[in-house]
């Protein structure tokens, strides 16, 4: 019979307990029943401050967190363990209801500090911890909204939290005040000098920084609040939040006598058991051997100990690393090991570089072999070469590894000095052992090679660069050459061309390449040449440089005949244009498919029936749909508010619109988009290249997501923008692919190896820190006036027509090779061809 | 079109014509027919060269391979196969992605500017 597991608590950690109980439990030797506070399944609180930008739950759902067909859990939400009955074993709650456990664990999790201020209780004064929370912050801003346009806020606490929610009503178009009682922003991370640049940083993102005092009184004045500050300021605002650090929620244990730690918590051992051998505490509410954790990961590692404990398995607490890189407002902060030199005899050595924003200190032994700890603010990115050190013997002079000579650590380190238990990927915990283990034993041969076998580099990406540098260390030449016919990248081809103005494949290989050219690179330049715009893909020259798609602008399929499939923009079809392609495919014999993306795909036509086909569609109004080439494909779309009783925008419109624009663009790799007109993300905008989703405040734009063998979700790059705004910025952002993409590189993929990533992506394309957007922008706007329907091009032209015949010297005589039965009512290839293989 | 079967297997050459030489743009081909559906891809590298090779692609058996893209690989002029992109000596048949295959080839003569296949 199975023994009853309580859980108080069904936060990030408890979810996290629970599943490794039921994973690793298989005979069930325990039944389940949790107990949640809020009303929903636990869910990321981490990335709270992210529900601003969707104002959709579901985003931050954790997935499995609802246990659906585990018949030994049983999750109980919105009534939370109110008491204790240790002799009995037994917990109350809040409804009443009464249930006896074996065990219970206590993961009740953190309630938000307060302090004690005269008016602290007024409605407009809010804490930052739940969703619940967001949703009256977000409330509050509206009412004060429609009362005086620009509401005012300030926020009490200038740590981790307390910029997490300057940040989140700051993306509500808010410019927040933060009040933090200590010197300098984020205290318990940085030092003075860090904490300098953060303070410089964050006010030129319109947020006001009280730094060295106090929030002394709140009182209500009229419709608003006023907050008196302990230096004298005094401000005029709309609403206040606390967020100064949490305490644990140890009331339970309390009050049912169990031990407490000193700084709060209910203590526990190593195994995470409290005083009690039959309750244990994890996660924020526990002290574990007197600490107590403010991190999730350690409140992790806090549930599988416990899990492993309750089903009789050796495990212990093994202490955690506090160490933080994360992203603050778009500042880069990072703390490690012993950031603020409180070992004896420590020595610091620091690097300000106020000009470009950027602080670094190393904190290192009083003989300067070891590295004890550091902090980086405003660039960290030496974060993940300069953790694997902290107690380990220093390769070099600590002042080289943050320098700026050579652009930081992993230049004058080299990856080389760095020993192989070294984190090198701290998202996916993967060493430098298992990288070299992947390259040396599985024949990993480059950074995409490594990122399938060992995950490393999947995650944030920041690590890339380095997986690089150990493909070099391992003696793997990694070209960026096109094929043996240039030395140059897809990119810089791109560059030359563009610089030079060449407008043929035989200028630019005589020029810059050797050789004749192959099947990789003339189609590689013949994008280039067509997306800078030279004439028709098939004029010239140009035609025998396009892979067979391109050369007969239609889909060549297994057996040699192709498919085609005209342009419905966003999916939109009038019944007579739906009639037509009905019409042809009878007339033809075609096989007919819908796509994916939301158009109609015709099977089955040769190579001289192309052009009689397409004369019937163009007569019609139809044009290209490109679905052979790389370029844009379609902009699939939702119906929107024209028709859904949910939809927030016109998001058929937008994927009209979308699509007309890029239509023809010639890319390294097909493109997809999408619009979906509300968050129930209907149109799967976020698995592609480009999605587009209507909010209430305008629209979000994700780039870089991927269906396929390797799903990717896109990344947000900004939100709440208006349709020029929009359009404006995924011009910037296809130009810039365009640009710099390798050859049959998607997105997605362009994004994970892009130095920088998201962050580079956003300064390059929204704030043009690299004063390339007017060029993008005109490159695109003549894209835009220079397009023409390719098939109306070849239709008009006798030459170009010329070339759709399957026999030079037998014009109409039907290809004996291509034949076809009937599956399911409509026609599918037979093989007939016998290869005339000399030998096989 | 005078090829019949039986001057094939006597070992006799005969050629046909096919198309005048400016029908096949350089660095392209075109395919032919000839009799008893023997297709052949007519291929020419970009100095003006003329090679044939059977149309037949081996690895799909679609007649595809004139609609390849013509190019050299370590020197070796070669037709890709639009298929699957395997590379094919021009000269020889020889495929160089895999050296147990080798397909068909067709001499190629020109006589006043008109293309000829020589069946053997």
């Amino acid at each position: 019979m199975s023994r009853t597991l309580v859980v108080a608590g069904h936060g990030m950690v408890a979810h996290r307990l629970v599943e490794a109980l039921r994973s690793d439990d298989v005979d069930g030797t325990w039944r389940v029943v949790v107990f949640g506070e809020e009303t929903r399944p636990a869910y990321d609180r981490v990335a709270l401050t992210s529900y601003v930008d969707t104002w959709n739950p579901d985003v931050l759902a954790l997935p499995g967190a609802e246990y659906r067909g585990d018949e030994l859990v049983e999750l109980v939400l919105g009534d939370p363990v109110e008491s204790i009955d240790r002799g009995a074993k037994r917990v109350t709650t809040r409804s009443g209801r009464v249930q006896d456990y074996d065990a219970l664990v206590l993961a009740t999790g953190s309630r938000p500090f307060v302090p004690p201020v005269e008016g602290k209780d007024l409605p407009g004064v809010f804490v930052y911890r739940t969703i619940e929370d967001l949703d009256d912050i977000r409330a509050a801003v509206e009412r004060a909204r429609q009362r005086r346009g620009r509401p005012a806020a300030a926020v009490v606490g200038g740590g981790l939290l307390g910029l997490e929610a300057a940040k989140a009503l700051r993306d509500m178009g808010l410019s927040p005040h933060v009040v933090e009682m200590a010197p300098r922003l984020m205290p318990l991370q940085v030092d003075d000098g860090g904490g300098g640049l953060l303070n410089r940083l964050v006010t030129d993102l319109d947020v006001t920084v009280h730094t060295g005092t106090s929030t002394s009184a709140i009182a209500q004045d009229g419709d608003r609040l006023r907050a008196s500050l302990g230096n004298g300021t005094e401000l005029d605002i709309d609403l206040l939040v606390f967020s100064a650090g949490v305490r644990p929620r140890d009331d339970l244990g309390r009050e049912a006598g169990l031990e407490l730690g000193e700084r709060g918590g209910v203590l526990t051992d190593e195994t995470c058991r409290t005083s009690d051998p039959h309750i244990f505490a994890v996660g924020e509410c526990a002290s574990v051997a007197g600490r107590v954790y403010g991190l999730v990961a350690p409140g992790y590692s806090m549930a599988e100990v416990a899990a492993a404990t309750l089903l009789g398995r050796e495990a212990s607490f093994p202490g955690a690393d506090t160490s933080t890189k994360l992203k603050l407002m778009g500042v880069d902060v990072a703390s490690f090991g012993d950031a603020h030199a409180a070992t004896e005899g420590s020595l610091e050595v620091v690097f300000n570089d106020a000009v470009n924003g950027s602080y670094k200190k190393l904190v290192v032994s009083d003989d300067a072999t070891t590295l004890l700890g550091g902090v980086l603010v405003g660039d960290a990115s030496e974060y993940n070469l300069l953790r694997p050190l902290v107690g380990g013997e220093l390769p070099v002079d600590p002042a080289a590894l943050i320098g700026p000579a050579g652009g930081g650590g992993g230049d004058a380190v080299g990856v080389e000095a760095l020993p192989d238990d070294a984190q090198i990927c701290s998202c996916n915990a993967v060493t430098k052992g298992a990288i070299n283990a992947a390259i040396h034993d599985d024949g990993c041969d480059g950074v995409g090679a490594i990122k399938s076998c060992t995950r490393a580099g999947t995650s944030c990406g920041s690590c890339v660069p380095m997986l690089g540098k150990l493909l070099s260390a391992c003696g793997v030449e990694q070209s960026t050459a096109l094929c043996e016919h240039f030395t140059q990248s897809r990119a810089e081809l791109f560059e030359i061309v563009r610089a030079t103005r060449i407008t043929t494949f035989s200028e630019l290989i005589a020029k810059h390449g050797t050789g004749k050219g192959c099947a990789v690179c003339k189609p590689a330049v013949a994008s280039i040449l067509a997306t800078l715009g030279n004439g028709h893909v098939l004029g010239g020259e140009q035609a025998s440089l396009q892979d067979t798609n391109d050369r007969f602008l239609a889909n060549m399929q297994r057996n040699g005949t192709y498919s085609v499939v005209p342009r419905v923009p966003g999916g939109e079809i009038m019944p007579d244009k739906l009639i037509v392609l009905g019409q042809v495919a009878k007339e033809f014999g075609l096989y007919t498919k819908i796509t994916g993306g939301q158009r109609v795909d015709l099977f089955g036509a040769t190579v001289d029936q192309l052009p009689q086909i397409w004369r019937r569609l163009v007569d019609a109004g139809f044009e290209s749909g490109h679905a052979y080439g790389k370029a844009l494909r379609t902009v699939k779309s939702c119906v929107g508010t024209t028709w859904c009783r949910y939809g927030q925008q016109d998001s058929v419109g937008l994927a009209v619109e979308l699509e007309l624009r890029y239509r023809g663009l010639r890319s390294p790799h097909k493109l997809k988009s999408g619009v979906s007109g509300c968050q129930r993300e209907c149109a799967e905008a976020r698995s592609k290249d480009f999605g587009i989703i209507a909010t209430e405040h305008g629209w979000n734009l994700y780039v870089g997501g991927n269906g396929g063998a390797v799903p990717r979700h896109a990344d947000l790059l900004v939100s709440g923008v208006d349709t020029d705004e929009l359009v404006r910025i995924i011009d910037r952002f296809l130009m810039f692919y365009v640009r710099t993409a390798d050859r049959l590189q998607r997105t997605a993929a362009w994004l994970d190896e892009l130095d920088g990533g998201l962050d580079h992506l956003y300064a390059v394309v929204v704030e043009d820190s690299l004063g390339i957007c007017d060029e993008l922008e005109a490159a695109m706007a003549e894209h835009v006036a220079n397009y023409e329907d390719e098939w109306k091009g070849v239709l008009e032209d006798p030459e170009k027509l010329a070339r759709f015949t399957s026999f030079v010297n037998a014009p109409g005589a039907p290809d004996p090779t291509i034949a076809f039965e009937t599956e399911r009512d409509q026609p599918v290839p037979v093989m007939l061809g016998v290869p005339e293989v000399v030998s096989r | 079109m005078t090829v019949l079967s039986d001057e094939q297997s006597a070992g006799a050459e005969t050629w046909t014509p096919v198309c005048r030489v400016d029908q096949v743009p350089l660095a392209a081909g075109v395919a032919a027919l000839l009799d008893g559906g023997v297709q052949v891809a007519v291929l020419r590298t970009d100095d003006g060269e003329f090679h044939g090779l059977s149309n037949i692609d081996p690895f799909s058996g679609a007649a595809v391979l004139a609609r390849g893209i013509v190019g050299d690989i370590g020197g070796v002029p070669v037709v890709a196969s639009p298929i699957y992109k395997q590379n094919f000596d021009l000269r020889t048949g020889r495929c160089l992605d895999d050296p147990d295959v080798r397909i068909a080839t067709y001499p190629i003569r020109v006589v006043d500017g008109t293309v000829h296949v020589g069946v053997r």
